[in-house]
């Protein structure tokens, strides 16, 4: 494949060649002035850290064009630190550290604090902004036309991609777009109440009018910045109308106002426009919930039940493929650990294939496999028997344990092989010479060892299976579903998959970010637990 | 076997003087290992044998693939070219390749400042790297989506959709992924070997660059490999960042024919599983020992 880093036979073989010295940020060169070293490597440097500056500051500039403070800031001071950095000569250790450390800090740890932040928040369809904006969506959407008003002369025109309209207001042509209000536009060509030519705007002709026709009839010029003056809309791209809002935004009494029937909303705490009848808007806005989404997660009749039986399954799916990958994986180790069988080594290479295949193909793979109709186990291997090895709750949740039983004996025997071989001759010798019988030495002096050898690698094998998101969602989607939820959750869902359904992410739910969010901190203290509590157990195994 | 373990049998045999066993005593002592091996066999390699008949079946359909070579033909592989499939593999490469590039050089120069400097911060930021393992990036995969939609406003090339914000959200999690594993190398790199250097006037970098580095290149094959092929199949992040058809990688794009029509698209799915994980399981295969030393060691194979 790429990178062919070929040079495994020595280890003194050359990775990376010294003939290219780059990094990702020329660390050629320290603050060492030593006049021959400002060379190559200080050049290299200061190119890559201008390289990286220019970037940033670019990063910058369009942070501050669109009012991102958040982005601006954080960007300043990763540029502050890396120019620090790299041109100081007292931050040494910090030049090899920092271009990983910003990764890590962006990418990982921010992203973490914000899935808390959002935890308490109603991030989620509906909230998915701020105040000012949902109260903008909520004029914009709702939108009447002017009773009475007089249609413009109108004409559908084009900048760019982006549609647009020339009206002919009295005399004067003004032109816009969705997303460019509308504006007086000087030397426009009018024939009559027809308007031919728009300078800095194309005209479209009636058929590619006609080949449009949806977006036309559904676009919306503004009429300005503001959007209770409303906007400009078209039926037929002759004739516009003046549309403008039935709401009312009440700025000083922070109340939203019918103007049909007067009704008035007013804005709760909870992020949205309320009537005193109850009814409220449909757009509202992101506010912090408090520990509400915690409390829907353990206590609301729709998530509760669900959340427990699938935090329980988490649990019991992650165990069990530990334990039953352990055990096969074991057993085939000690069967093979006997120098006389021959081609041991062809039988590793044949055992490992399962391992070796990336894990998307084998559930996708399997998930054919087993298919409750057409697949190969049920159609050549039990006769035609249609057992629904996915579609059944119980049988699934057994399925995904033999699919992963599949996935991951190789990974097991292959550790296992390892710490057998790692077990002392000597030991094995003194246990046999105090007349210990092969039971006895089994399971006195090589199960201890070989649970201490692999024991870390069993906590960090229990922590992937119970995220292991991959082979539940590709082999039964978390499926067959509850029958008793109105929610996407199914009996095969573990935990993190539970986050991705209820997250909404891939739009065949509504989205709930603050939910997912919690969950995914429920997960953050499940799995942090139990590998602390776990590494301590193996620290102790240790000093036995 | 380097190591003289008895472990499994109780009865020590000199290994060089290979007694015979015959008959029933043979079968007892060793031959039944062969029965447990040929099972064991037959059980990890019947649907890699069942994938390839299905990519070489002309009928394309999961009823089509159940009897095994019955019809052989290239029909399915050709018909990818009508798909997005190239478009999957070359982006799934790119994206894996500089990732795992990225992942090794960030990792190994962190391990090195680690493993060779002293300055405050050093424990916590060891301890703090030991924790953060703990928690895979892909938890917080709704934050992501959502800090990726922010800064899509502001710079669209980072936005959603992107495979360049894919990279950096992947090399956001090089550090604490196998960092220590790489600590644990260095630290076996003897100081003197860099005191050496030094005297005879090296720098810093000069000693990472060209000492160091090729004295644990094993290990940073290993970790490159790892990474490379862990990115290979990372599906959750990979398919909540890339929308468009044309982006997607692999994994994505592969579970897309499998759960949308899975009768109709079963033998584009082999044929494309097939290409897809032959340059894997070679590598794996070649590579064998590397990874698996790695892999005992504490490493981490999504």
């Amino acid at each position: 494949m790429s990178s062919p880093q070929a040079p495994v036979a020595h280890a003194d073989a050359p990775t990376a060649p010294p003939s290219e010295p780059t990094g990702r940020r020329g660390r050629r060169l320290s603050g060492d002035s030593h006049a021959r070293n400002v060379t190559r490597g200080f050049v290299l440097k200061l190119a890559l850290m201008a390289l990286v500056n220019a970037l940033g500051v670019y990063v910058v500039l369009a942070a501050w064009a669109e009012d991102s403070y958040g982005i601006l800031w954080a960007m300043v001071a990763l540029l502050f630190a890396a120019n620090y950095v790299y041109f100081s000569r007292r931050a040494i250790a910090m030049k090899y550290i920092l271009p990983g450390l910003a990764f890590l800090l962006v990418f990982q740890i921010f992203v973490v604090g914000y899935t808390a932040w959002v935890a308490f928040t109603n991030y989620g369809d509906g909230h998915n902004s701020t105040k000012q904006d949902a109260i903008e969506a909520l004029l914009v959407q709702n939108e009447r036309r002017v009773e009475g008003s007089d249609a413009y002369p109108l004409t559908v025109v084009q900048q760019g991609d982006a549609l647009g309209f020339a009206v002919l207001d009295g005399d004067v042509v003004r032109a816009g777009t969705a997303e460019e209000p509308l504006a007086p536009v000087d030397d426009a060509v009018v024939e009559g109440s027809q308007i031919l030519e728009v300078p800095g705007f194309e005209v479209l002709g009636r058929d590619a009018v006609l080949a449009q026709q949806a977006e036309v009839t559904a676009l919306r010029v503004p009429v300005s910045d503001d959007p209770e003056d409303g906007s400009i809309r078209t039926q037929d791209a002759r004739n516009g109308f003046a549309y403008t809002s039935v709401l009312e935004y009440d700025e000083a009494a922070d109340t939203m106002v019918d103007t049909t029937d007067g009704t008035v909303y007013r804005s709760t705490s909870d992020g949205t426009f309320r009537s005193d009848d109850g009814r409220t808007l449909n757009v509202g806005w992101r506010v912090v919930v408090g520990a509400e989404n915690f409390v829907t997660a353990f206590s609301d009749a729709r998530y509760a039940l669900p959340f427990v039986k699938i935090l329980a399954w988490t649990i019991a799916f992650a165990a069990l493929s530990v334990v039953t990958t352990f055990l096969l994986g074991l057993f085939l180790a000690m069967v093979f650990n006997d120098p006389r069988v021959r081609g041991r080594k062809i039988y590793r290479s044949l055992l490992i294939l399962p391992y070796a295949i990336p894990g998307f193909l084998s559930a996708l793979l399997w998930s054919g496999l087993l298919n409750r109709r057409f697949g190969f186990i049920n159609d050549v291997l039990l006769g035609g028997a249609e057992i629904g090895w996915l579609t059944d709750p119980w049988l699934a949740k057994l399925s995904l344990l033999g699919v992963n039983l599949w996935l991951g004996f190789p990974y097991m025997f292959l550790i296992a092989t390892g710490a057998l071989q790692a077990i002392p001759g000597d030991l094995l010798e003194a246990a046999k010479i105090d007349g210990a019988g092969r039971f006895r030495t089994w399971r006195s002096v090589v199960l201890p060892l070989l649970l201490v050898a692999t024991g870390p690698l069993l906590i960090a094998s229990f922590a992937f299976n119970f995220n292991n998101f991959t082979l539940v969602y590709m082999l039964t989607q978390g499926g067959p579903r509850f029958a008793d939820a109105s929610v996407p959750l199914g009996h095969t869902d573990i935990l993190i998959s539970m986050v991705y359904s209820v997250s909404g992410v891939d739009g065949s739910a509504p989205k709930n970010y603050g939910l997912a969010s919690a969950l995914s901190i429920v997960i953050f203290l499940i799995v942090g637990t139990i590998s602390a509590i776990a590494f301590r157990q193996t620290r102790k195994l240790e000093e036995i | 076997m380097a190591t003289q373990t008895a472990a499994g049998t109780g009865r020590a045999m000199d290994a060089s003087g290979h007694r015979r066993l015959t008959g029933r005593k043979f079968f007892l002592e060793v031959g039944w290992r062969h029965v447990v091996g040929v099972l064991a066999v037959v059980y990890a390699a019947f649907p890699i044998v069942y994938v390839f008949s299905a990519a070489l079946s002309s009928r394309g359909t999961l009823t089509g693939s159940n009897r095994l070579f019955a019809d052989v033909g290239l029909e399915n592989f050709a018909a990818l070219q009508d798909t997005y499939f190239w478009h999957w593999t070359a982006n799934t490469l790119v994206i894996a390749t500089i990732t795992g590039i990225g992942t090794v050089i960030m990792g190994a120069a962190a391990a090195y400042a680690f493993s060779r400097f002293r300055f405050s911060g050093r424990r916590v930021g060891l301890t703090a790297l030991l924790v953060i393992q703990m928690f895979p990036q892909m938890l917080a995969f709704v934050a992501i989506f959502l800090l990726l939609l922010g800064l899509g406003n502001v710079v669209p090339a980072l936005g959603l959709n992107s495979k360049l914000a894919l990279i950096l959200v992947y090399l956001g999690g090089a550090l604490g992924v196998n960092t220590f594993l790489m600590y644990g190398f260095f630290n076996t790199v003897p100081r003197e070997i860099d005191e050496a250097a030094k005297i005879d006037g090296a720098s810093h970098s000069q000693i990472f660059w060209t000492i160091i580095l090729r004295l644990v290149a094993p290990i940073l094959a290993v970790v490159g490999l790892l990474s490379f092929i862990s990115t290979f199949g990372e599906f959750i992040i990979a398919r909540v960042i890339l929308q468009s058809e044309r982006n997607w990688t692999l994994a994505v794009g592969l579970y897309g024919w499998v759960s949308d029509l899975l009768e109709a698209r079963w033998g584009l799915f082999a044929a494309g599983a097939v290409i897809a994980a032959v340059p894997v399981v070679l590598l794996f295969l070649f590579l064998q020992k590397y990874i698996v030393g790695g892999l005992t060691a504490g490493a981490v194979k999504g």
